[in-house]
């Protein structure tokens, strides 16, 4: 942080010199930290994935078995990706589907709309561990308050977290619970449609949906997309819901990639192996990203004029 | 700019007309479809809010109370010495001074990391500019537990291990999202307002700090709001690196308590109230900054 000196003293530099000088020396703080917390633990993670390592003495090379033994042989790694893609599948279409319909809700007209945002807000900004202990008592089979009011419409006590079934979909409404954020966010964005695309689909005489469908999605795909890819990258990495609710059970249908990371390098202490699940696991994320990246010309309408720079 | 002024009409709340319906054709067929829009919203908004009332009044209960079928939603009597023992069997009073030191050291990390950061990438000219840009916000893709492994083995070698130093440390070195979010702010101050300061010789760190800073205090706010309730949350780094009781956060406190008294849900409900007050009354009292953020960094990426 001596760039006063640095950009004023040396004369003979063009300006444009100092300038990219300057620069360089404000950014390279961001860059020490991500040599140091990014960069190097990510060449290291992909070393120790090729070894045997478990904590103590030097890593043995063992070159690709970690990968074939969790490819071929490992049946806890195919369940937790099922586990993972279950939720996934489940998780993300919801959760677009209710923050986006919320959004269109409060669009209107309608007197009271801040307080409603407000509580639906609230929520998303909570998270951790009492969160989730409020939420393990909300899902208690004779106690919970879920159950009690499901009761009211004929609906007998499910027993959420000790059900192979309903494990996975009520780790799913605790997600949903924080939802609010992206109506916030689609809020802001529906605001943004210019009305006079909505006079013009009025006066072609499109009814609601039509409008729906040829107006408001398509000026809402940008924003659609970027909800959907962080999401994604999201929904790959749940690990605190399934650690106190149910840690994996029962019978490991909660039983999550990132849980089985975190067993195999903090309880069991492989840290090879886990090194290398979690680089599969990084590799499974970053091929999902890709593949919604490349669908988005298909659907994602950037107009007639694009933003300036991303 | 725009972002600004789109992000003031979100947070002021103000509706534009409903472009759907002319006013004169607001018939009863509009009627009804707005009452069917308030059950909704209201229904909704009771199934999010339910849970965090039901805490409140189950903290109040008698262990009696709690397991009582069919559910009452209310104690028959207030039992708020549930609250004074979480104070006086529990380190409650430690677990809060820890997480209040980790937030405060947190926070103060994120501003002082991002905005040198963003400082750069907002008002500099350099070669690989871009390049470096998108390999920050590509680090957004990456799962915590890829680097978590070799980076616990670092900070265990050089003894960090039971200390905030592995989750304090990195606080300083700009989060991504932090840190577009200030770009975009940076950007959108005016070239003259900085020729004006050059002019009156200042140099980039007194521009950065007299000027740019005090310029950008909403920013700023947003980013120490959010850093705040991460860092509140926070309970996946303490549970990798803390181990004694005595460095406990309150995240991890509450996790120690359940263990103990993993059928008093009275308790551990008026635990889970004390932890989450704050964040709550954070959010009543910056509500504004809460959307700005979230508007900004949603909607803009």
């Amino acid at each position: 942080m001596v760039s006063v000196t640095n950009t004023r003293s040396k004369s003979g530099l063009s300006l444009r010199k100092r300038e990219a000088r300057a620069g360089l020396l404000w950014v390279q703080w961001w860059f020490v930290g991500f040599l140091l917390f990014t960069l190097i633990p990510i060449v290291a993670a992909i070393y120790l994935s090729f070894t045997d390592w478990q904590g103590v003495g030097d890593p043995g090379w063992i070159g690709v078995e970690n990968y074939v033994e969790i490819l071929t042989k490992d049946p806890l790694f195919w369940q937790s990706l099922k586990v993972t893609a279950l939720y996934t599948v489940l998780a993300v279409p919801a959760g677009l589907v209710l923050g986006f319909g919320l959004a269109v809700l409060m669009n209107q007209q309608l007197r009271g709309v801040t307080v409603y945002r407000t509580l639906y807000y609230l929520p998303s900004i909570l998270s951790g561990v009492p969160v989730l202990i409020l939420w393990s008592f909300v899902f208690n089979r004779d106690f919970g308050i879920l159950n009690w009011m499901l009761g009211f419409i004929g609906v007998d006590p499910i027993p959420w977290l000790n059900s192979s079934v309903w494990v996975v979909p009520a780790i799913v409404l605790t997600t949903l619970w924080g939802v609010g954020g992206s109506v916030i966010i689609y809020l802001a964005g529906l605001q943004g449609v210019p009305t006079e695309l909505y006079e013009v689909a009025r006066l072609d005489g499109a009814g609601w949906w039509r409008t729906l469908f040829t107006v408001t999605l398509p000026m809402m795909s940008p924003v659609l997309f970027f909800q959907l890819v962080l999401a994604l990258i999201g929904s790959f990495q749940v690990f605190a819901q399934a650690y106190i609710l149910t840690n994996g059970g029962p019978n490991y249908a909660s039983y999550f990639i990132s849980l089985y990371i975190y067993n195999e390098a903090f309880v069991g202490l492989r840290l090879g192996y886990a090194s290398a699940l979690a680089v599969l696991l990084f590799l499974l994320i970053l091929f999902v990203t890709a593949i919604v990246f490349g669908t988005a010309r298909f659907w994602v309408y950037y107009g007639d004029t694009l933003e300036s720079e991303k | 700019m725009s972002i600004l002024t789109e992000v003031t009409r979100v947070t002021e709340g103000a509706t534009r007309p409903a472009p759907l319906m002319a006013r004169k054709r607001r018939n009863a067929r509009s009627n009804a479809s707005r009452a069917l829009s308030y059950a909704a919203l209201t229904i909704g908004a009771i199934a999010f809010i339910g849970p965090l009332l039901w805490m409140v009044t189950t903290s109040l209960k008698t262990k009696g109370e709690i397991f009582t079928y069919p559910v009452t939603l209310l104690p028959a009597n207030p039992q708020w010495q549930n609250y004074v023992e979480l104070f006086t069997e529990q380190p409650f009073l430690l677990y809060i001074g820890n997480t209040l030191m980790y937030t405060v050291i947190g926070v103060f990390g994120s501003l002082v990391g991002s905005t040198c950061a963003a400082y750069a990438f907002a008002r500099f000219r350099f070669r690989l500019r871009g390049p470096a840009f998108a390999v920050m916000m590509a680090t957004v893709m990456i799962p915590s537990w890829v680097t978590l492994i070799p980076a616990y083995i670092m900070f265990s070698r050089i003894g960090w291990l039971d200390t905030y130093l592995p989750l304090l440390v990195p606080a300083f070195f700009a989060a991504p999202v932090n840190t577009f979010l200030l770009r975009q702010f940076f950007r959108s101050i005016p070239k003259e307002i900085e020729e004006a300061a050059r002019i009156d010789g200042a140099g980039n760190l007194r521009f950065f700090l007299t000027i740019l800073l005090p310029l950008s205090k909403s920013a700023l706010l947003v980013i120490a709001i959010f850093s705040f309730v991460f860092y509140w949350n926070d309970f996946m780094g303490p549970l990798i690196y803390l181990s004694s009781q005595e460095q406990f956060p309150i995240q991890l406190g509450i996790l120690n308590f359940v263990g103990e008294n993993s059928q008093d849900y009275a308790l551990m409900m008026a635990g889970a109230t004390v932890a989450i007050l704050p964040c709550v009354v954070l959010f009543f009292i910056a509500q504004r900054w809460f959307i700005q953020g979230i508007v900004i960094t949603g909607v803009k990426g």
